[in-house]
């Protein structure tokens, strides 16, 4: 095999590409949506180690043994050992996750399956908004033009209300007088003008935290900055790449669970009192197969899981229907089953913590077709 | 004959090729001259020919491999020997650490020359029509340099797989694509071996640890990215069988066991110890054949499939004509590569007598990558000015071979209109016009590299900057210099 430590890439940040993208609204809640581009392996991050199926398929296909031990969830389940941050909220009852779970979409591409992920579709591009952007329209009205801050917008954020994107940018700012003369330029373009007008808002806001280079921590850390103003945006995206390991899984694997983990104790850490009122979700387009293939890795699956962190969060649970993995059990012989639909979650975290109707948003965001979860947020 | 109207010109140079340059003239035909453009193209121009190729980093990925190897094997000896104790070593020695950093300092240097060898021909070409079609099919077979391993090898994987095969037949560029060094990397095929290979037997009779077996990495994009797309009706069992047949396809080197064939550093090996014995069965068809023909087969066969044929076409015409292609087009064109058995040229001779691609208004918004090249063309630039072109590009959003993704780099305004990218845009291109405005008239420049499209607004606010680099930033910026 060749070692894991030569996927490791070019320079510490390779694996993580990360954007961010904001909305506003008026409430005090919070609500974070990671998406975990690529396909994470969810019966690696939490491993049903209670399940006698298991050892027989990933037997010594675990963690790499420098990563640490993995952090019993009950007598059922344990948590990946680069997850510790999220392990120590797990234990305080501030982190839950969901197992077993996937979207409506059963093939096996990236693209479709991450359409159908942030849409909340049950087809690939059969809705040309995203998810989040149609629970917008649904939360307490604000006053101002709602506000989103990356270099461009992830697909979950697009749509008819405003939400716009911004990333942390290594260069040199333009003169003041370029930038004026720029905006009378693009004055008359309908288009133009209103990126133009969103670009200059986020970076205000922004402020010092305009500049630098991404990472982890200063993803979590600027999501947080925007989040904690007081009419600050109330919607976050973080999308982090990488996740598609079909070789070498162990380490590659195990530095994405670090960045993930980086990322959620920063945003923690950033909102401080806020945390308090704040879901942090992260989701990945399908799972992958149940037996490590050919080349230490794994293939495109079907179930997988969701994180869901913060301290609006009910948590210290695995929440799951657990289908187990016998061989007859596998769906199409070779992936975990998924018995819990992701849009069923989104609906139901959105409701709850934005104290809606789960109905209304399951019929506005998701088209009816869901029956939201309850109990996932503290009363 | 009549003199071009401007907007021909315009869209003949802007919208097919790389932006026009001060000193273009208007070709007396401008669709001819696309074709035309084609004899004068050159698959290895000098500042892509003096670069090493995709042998020489595979060199250098061997010998860090083997130092690494020795290492591994004197830990051994050593732990054999040592009390127990004394093996607890931290996981990466140093001088370990520092033969990956120097591997890597060498690719860093490397896929810098490349990228400057990318910009160089792009500056320079007299065949600005079939240099767009190199960024388009390299983005089509996209190998992003994520993995050390191929890091160093996207850009020959574009000077070697993409560059001479443009013009020609599908089947041709599909397979060097798909045989790369590059490609059988990034997609994880060097390694893959059939579960009843000859290999795979023997390790089973040893009572390996773990089993080789498939990886269905690359069969997977094989279909849905590259030939067929997604949705068009083949199955999860599709998927196996072209995994099956591509075992066994491997690049010397680079690989660390089962023992194969030796191979020269970087190029292609089929090992058939490796393969899936046995016919196979994709979409329908049955391919007795065995080896390594059983792939190039269905290869073959994958080329020229109608559903191959539709995909290319959409995003052709995609790329060259709008957001979201005029079905009649994508007919067409489809209709074209089918009838021709994927004729290239076949398709794109039907691409410029389109007279949808001549409609006047500018329906794309150019890529970073577009933006930045047509930037540097519209400046009279040669080379790439400096090193730190390869991270402005990165800033724009679009870091040469780096998509991240084997589906390459989106091909719609809704990735690239975005706030923050267009402050980017008005960054950089106060940044170039600070280091050039002064040798630069951009209100006499402007007419010759926007005919047609200049506005009276932009003409004006060029005229009225307070500088010299300050109208060129404008012009640079200008709602009709970021459209195609």
């Amino acid at each position: 095999m060749i070692d894991r430590r030569l996927f490791l890439g070019l320079g510490a940040a390779t694996w993580l590409t990360p954007q961010l993208a904001l909305a506003a609204a008026a409430t005090d809640r919070r609500l974070v949506f990671i998406i975990l581009r690529g396909a994470m392996d969810g019966l690696a991050a939490v491993m049903p180690v209670g399940d006698p199926a298991y050892a027989a398929l990933r037997g010594n296909f675990g963690p790499p043994p420098d990563a640490g031990v993995p952090l019993p969830l009950g007598p059922d389940f344990a948590l990946h050992p680069a997850l510790a941050q999220t392990g120590a909220l797990y234990a305080r009852g501030e982190a839950l996750f969901v197992h077993a779970i996937a979207s409506p979409y059963r093939e096996r591409s990236h693209f479709d399956a991450q359409n159908v992920l942030e849409t909340g579709g049950t087809a690939a591009y059969a809705r040309k908004d995203g998810w989040l952007n149609r629970l917008l329209p649904l939360l307490p009205a604000t006053g101002e033009p709602a506000i989103a801050l990356a270099q461009t917008l992830p697909m979950a954020l697009r749509g008819t209300a405003t939400a716009t994107a911004f990333a942390p940018s290594q260069l040199a700012t333009a003169d003041d007088d370029l930038l004026a003369r720029a905006g009378m330029l693009y004055a008359a373009d309908p288009q133009l003008h209103r990126l133009w007008s969103d670009a200059l808002a986020a970076r205000t806001l922004a402020g010092a935290d305009a500049r630098g280079k991404a990472n982890p921590a200063g993803l979590g850390r600027l999501a947080a900055t925007f989040l904690a103003k007081p009419h600050g945006a109330r919607i976050a995206v973080i999308e982090l790449n990488g996740w598609d390991t079909h070789s070498g899984q162990a380490g590659r694997l195990n530095a994405q669970l670090r960045q993930l983990d980086t990322v959620i104790a920063a945003l923690k850490d950033g909102l401080g009192a806020d945390w308090a009122h704040t879901v942090v979700i992260a989701a990945t387009e399908f799972g992958r197969t149940a037996a490590p293939n050919g080349t230490g890795g794994t293939d495109h699956g079907t179930g997988g899981v969701a994180m869901v962190a913060g301290g609006a969060v009910k948590g210290g649970r695995v929440v799951t229907d657990w289908p187990g993995l016998a061989p007859a059990k596998l769906f199409d012989g070779r992936d975990l089953a998924a018995t819990t639909d992701l849009r069923a979650l989104f609906a139901g975290l959105a409701a709850e913590h934005f104290a809606l109707d789960p109905m209304r948003v399951a019929r506005r965001v998701f088209a009816g077709s869901v029956r939201p979860m309850s109990g996932l947020v503290r009363g | 004959m009549a003199p071009p109207s401007p907007d021909t010109f315009a869209i003949a140079g802007n919208r097919f090729g790389l932006g026009l340059r001060a000193d273009d003239p208007p070709p007396a035909d401008p669709r001819a001259d696309l074709l035309a453009q084609f004899d004068r193209f050159d698959p290895r121009p000098p500042a892509i020919a003096a670069l090493p190729g995709s042998a020489q980093m595979a060199a250098h990925f061997r010998s860090f491999l083997e130092q690494q190897r020795l290492r591994l094997r004197r830990d051994m000896v050593a732990a054999s020997m040592a009390a127990p104790t004394a093996t607890a070593t931290s996981a990466t020695p140093p001088d370990e650490a520092n033969r990956r950093q120097e591997l890597r300092r060498l690719y860093t240097r490397a896929y810098g020359d490349q990228v400057n060898g990318r910009i160089a021909a792009a500056l320079t070409t007299p065949a600005p029509f079939p240099e767009r079609l190199v960024h388009f099919w390299s983005n089509h077979f996209s190998v992003s340099i994520e993995k050390l391993q191929t890091a160093g090898l996207a850009g020959p994987f574009e000077f070697e797989a993409i560059r001479p095969h443009i013009a020609g037949r599908f089947v041709d560029l599909l397979q060097a694509a798909a045989r790369h060094p590059a490609m059988l990397l990034y997609l994880d095929q060097a390694q893959a071996i059939g579960p009843e290979s000859p290999v795979a037997d023997a390790a089973r009779q040893r009572g390996a640890p773990r089993q080789p077996g498939l990886n269905e990495n690359l069969g997977r994009e094989i279909l849905e990215l590259h030939t067929l797309g997604v949705g068009s009706g083949y199955s999860q069992a599709d998927v196996q069988e072209m995994a099956r047949a591509l075992t066994g396809w491997s690049v010397g080197g680079f690989v660390r066991g089962p023992a194969g064939q030796a191979a020269p550093d970087g190029a292609f090996v089929f090992q058939p110890g490796w393969h899936e014995p046995g016919p196979r069965q994709l979409l329908g068809q049955r391919y007795a054949g065995t080896g390594e023909a059983q792939a190039r087969a269905m290869l073959a066969d994958l080329a020229v499939h109608p559903a191959t044929a539709r995909h290319l076409a959409t995003k052709l015409a995609r790329h060259f004509v709008a957001d979201v292609p005029p079905p009649a087009l994508v007919d067409r064109l489809a209709a074209a590569h089918v009838a021709s058995g994927g004729d290239l040229m076949a398709v794109y001779r039907v691409l410029v007598a389109s007279p949808e691609a001549w409609a006047p208004a500018q329906p794309k918004f150019k890529t970073p990558w577009d933006w930045t090249i047509s930037a540097l063309r519209a400046t009279g630039a040669t080379a790439t000015p400096d090193l730190r072109l390869a991270g402005a590009l990165s800033e724009l959003g679009q870091q040469v071979w780096r998509s991240g993704s084997p589906a390459g780099w989106d091909d719609i305004a809704a990735s690239w209109a975005a706030p923050d990218a267009l402050l980017r845009r008005v960054e950089v291109a106060g940044r170039l016009a600070a280091r050039i405005g002064d040798r630069i008239d951009a209100r006499a420049l402007a007419p010759h590299i926007l005919p047609g499209v200049l506005t009276a607004a932009t003409a004006q606010a060029v005229g009225r900057a307070a500088s010299p680099q300050q109208g060129l930033a404008l012009l640079l910026a200008a709602p009709e210099f970021l459209r195609r």
